[in-house]
């Protein structure tokens, strides 16, 4: 029998070297006469043991990792090509309490399959929800969308099939899907793990929401920074066309849908839905009015459905398994599960899809095991650098949107930012002010000029020029942006900077009662 | 990264062969302007001026409105860049684990920086804003391949290796 092995192929798992891993595998499997099938998979996204490479046994698959070129002569001098013990060794991958112990919903392929073998995907579940759907009205797709409570993943949480159906009610020669893929926030890589380890699910989900709303046309707008996903997608559209799963004649049902990736240019902005369908019909990613509504007149003035990834790779599981199934997930109204991401000062970050409820001592403490550096925890950034950052005294709130939203603070798409005790918090708002300023597109005044006042009244704030005065333009200043800007950058910039405000006044150099 | 000579600079009139058929090639898609000028860079390296009139002219657009797009986008470059183009990552979860100090070294370390090109021609420094490996940084993205957990050290034997290649290459050319 053929041993097989598995190498990930996911953008982190080579940053650590995964490329270099397999060929020493390769040429040391060689060496010794030893016949391999190695499969580039995605990453289960453990990523403080990445390069972590597994290996088919009869009882299941075995784990080994961090792995390093120099380690494999030894791993198989120890056999671990039939599971055999080695200083590297982590037990069968299912048993890997960080992975044992979550939900995986929308991410349960990744990292199990070959991203682009379309009967991998096939064999654990795959195109259940498009075939299905296929034998659906488009009502029907609809309701059970509704059903199942999903909201926009992308950070707005806005009912996913409220959208869906305004854009089925609207009458077009024409209405396009847009799948927003410009994952910029900082702390989040779950849309590049789905893309980079299970494209189909990515593609089937927009083929649902195709056929649901009656749009023939798709676009995926990548931003340029992720080249490996770029390269997976493209050839994973291919692929599914040749087999009949995209096209003028969807798996015989005589629907069609087209699919095409575009890539971004570096640009934050083009994040916000309105931006990015400029950028999509060849123009400055420059914030639109609302309304009109995107779901009315959205690309190229045609009705547009426009998701996050997420979102839309989630479409699947809820028409295969039912809008019941996933809403069961959650509490209140955050329904389902949310693929969380561990990052920054974190001992074992990466992907952790739980339902909703959860809290961040369960993540940062239970699956990310404390900081990195090993010293405290000071502050987490949630959502991204437009999110709040969150002092340990609330680690105990759910994470819920309602719940966060409560405290001036968003999910948004669930990337968490752990700092640890050295962090300067007014540097983290004065970089947040400065991030808003290189990023914002300039059509409005307080996003455009406030963010470069932003910056100039924190550093005169730290170098104690008037300090009082300041701290109370700066939150005047704050006021201004959060409710005279056009989108959520210039609307949202300031909940970082009256976070670390807030919940830190020491690093402005203010005592702690005197704030707020 | 398309290889190309240190100087970026081509015969002029093979160049403006090149953008024409590349610009030819994306005319018929909707929404074609992005598309064009990545394929353009993809070769080029950069955006020549000669070819904001083409794109302008088949796309019945102002050359404001090209160059407008162009210079709107970080990624778009109007100069040619180094052999190697090197993005250090400034984004919070990588500053969470010394992207700073990162920054602060590679600047130093090539005497150069952001936007800049090295003297030999090796290296453009540019920032980027998150490459989606936050878990595990601080993370450089070297022409296509990203890397992580990029210490002081690790950044000065990627450089030098980066640097070793270009003469390798100018040796056998």
């Amino acid at each position: 029998m053929t041993i097989r092995l598995y190498v990930p192929i996911d953008s982190t798992a080579l940053s650590l070297g995964a490329d270099n891993v397999a060929k020493a595998i390769a040429s040391e499997a060689a060496k010794r006469g030893i016949a391999l099938e190695l499969v580039r998979n995605g990453s289960r996204g453990a990523f403080w043991l990445e390069p972590m490479i597994e290996v088919q046994t009869p009882a299941g698959r075995m784990a080994y990792g961090p792995v390093q070129p120099k380690d494999v002569a030894a791993l198989f001098d120890a056999g671990f090509t039939t599971g055999g013990s080695h200083a590297l060794s982590l037990g069968l991958t299912d048993d890997i309490p960080y992975l044992k112990d979550q939900e995986r919903l929308t991410s349960a392929r990744i990292g199990i399959t070959d991203p682009l073998s379309l009967d991998d995907y096939t064999a654990h579940g795959g195109f259940e929800g498009l075939k299905n759907a296929l034998a659906m009205s488009g009502a029907q797709v609809i309701g059970e969308v509704t059903d199942s409570g999903l909201r926009g993943r992308g950070g707005a949480a806005f009912p996913t099939g409220i959208k869906w159906n305004t854009v089925l009610g609207a009458t077009a020669d024409r209405k396009y899907i847009v799948c927003n893929a410009d994952e910029g926030d900082s702390g989040t890589f779950s849309d590049r793990m789905i893309m980079e380890g299970d494209p189909y699910c990515l593609i089937e989900g927009m083929t649902i929401a195709g056929i649901a709303v009656g749009a023939t046309q798709g676009y995926i707008y990548l931003r340029s920074e992720y080249p490996h996903a770029f390269a997976t997608l493209k050839e994973a559209i291919v692929r599914a066309r040749a087999a009949g799963w995209l096209g003028q004649d969807i798996h015989g049902s005589g629907k069609a849908f087209e699919l095409e990736v575009r890539l971004g240019a570096g640009a934050y902005i083009c994040g916000e839905e309105t931006s990015l369908l400029e950028s999509l019909e060849g123009k400055r990613g420059i914030v639109r009015f609302k309304p009109p509504l995107p779901a009315l007149q959205g690309l190229f003035g045609k009705p547009t459905v426009i998701n996050n990834v997420i979102s839309l790779a989630s479409a699947p599981v809820i028409l295969a398994k039912g809008g019941t199934f996933y809403r069961d997930f959650g509490m209140g109204r955050s329904r389902g599960t949310l693929p969380f991401q561990l990052a920054g000062n974190i001992k074992r970050g990466g992907l952790v899809e739980k339902a909703f409820g959860l809290t961040m001592n369960e993540l940062i403490h239970d699956f990310g095991g404390g900081t990195l550096s090993g010293r405290p925890v000071r502050a987490v950034q949630v959502g991204g650098p437009l999110g709040a950052y969150i002092p340990e005294s609330e680690f105990d709130v759910p994470l819920d949107y309602e719940e966060y939203a409560k405290r001036q603070a968003m999910i948004g798409h669930g990337g968490i930012v752990v700092f640890d005790d050295t962090v300067d918090m007014a540097r983290m708002a004065r970089y947040a002010m400065e991030f808003c300023a290189i990023e914002s597109c300039g059509k409005c005044t307080p996003c455009r000029i406030g963010s470069t006042r932003g910056v100039e009244v924190i550093d005169r704030i730290v170098a104690n020029e008037e300090r009082g005065r300041n701290i109370a333009l700066l939150q005047s200043l704050c006021d201004t942006m959060l409710n005279g800007s056009l989108c959520a950058l210039g609307g949202m910039a300031p909940y970082p900077v009256l976070s670390a405000l807030n919940h830190f006044p020491e690093d402005f150099g203010i005592a702690k009662s005197a704030a707020a | 990264m398309t290889k190309r000579s240190p100087a970026g600079r081509i015969d002029a009139s093979a160049d403006g062969q090149r953008i024409q058929s590349l610009v030819e090639r994306h005319l018929d898609l909707p929404g074609a302007l992005l598309p064009m000028l990545h394929a353009i860079q993809g070769e080029f390296g950069y955006v020549p001026e000669n070819a904001v009139p083409v794109i302008a002219g088949a796309l019945n657009l102002s050359r404001a409105e090209v160059h407008g797009v162009i210079t709107f986008y970080h990624y778009f470059r109007q100069h040619p860049p180094g052999r190697h183009v090197v993005q250090v990552c400034r984004a919070e979860a990588c500053q969470a684990v010394g992207a700073a100090a990162l920054e602060t070294h590679a600047r130093k370390c090539l005497g150069i920086d952001f936007h800049e090109t090295t003297a030999d021609g090796t290296v453009t420094l540019e920032a980027v804003y998150c490459l989606g490996n936050c878990a595990v940084g601080p993370s450089l993205r070297v022409d296509d391949d990203i890397v992580g957990r990029v210490t002081p050290e690790r950044f000065d034997a990627i450089v030098a290796e980066l640097r070793v290649a270009g003469l390798r290459s100018e040796v056998t050319a």
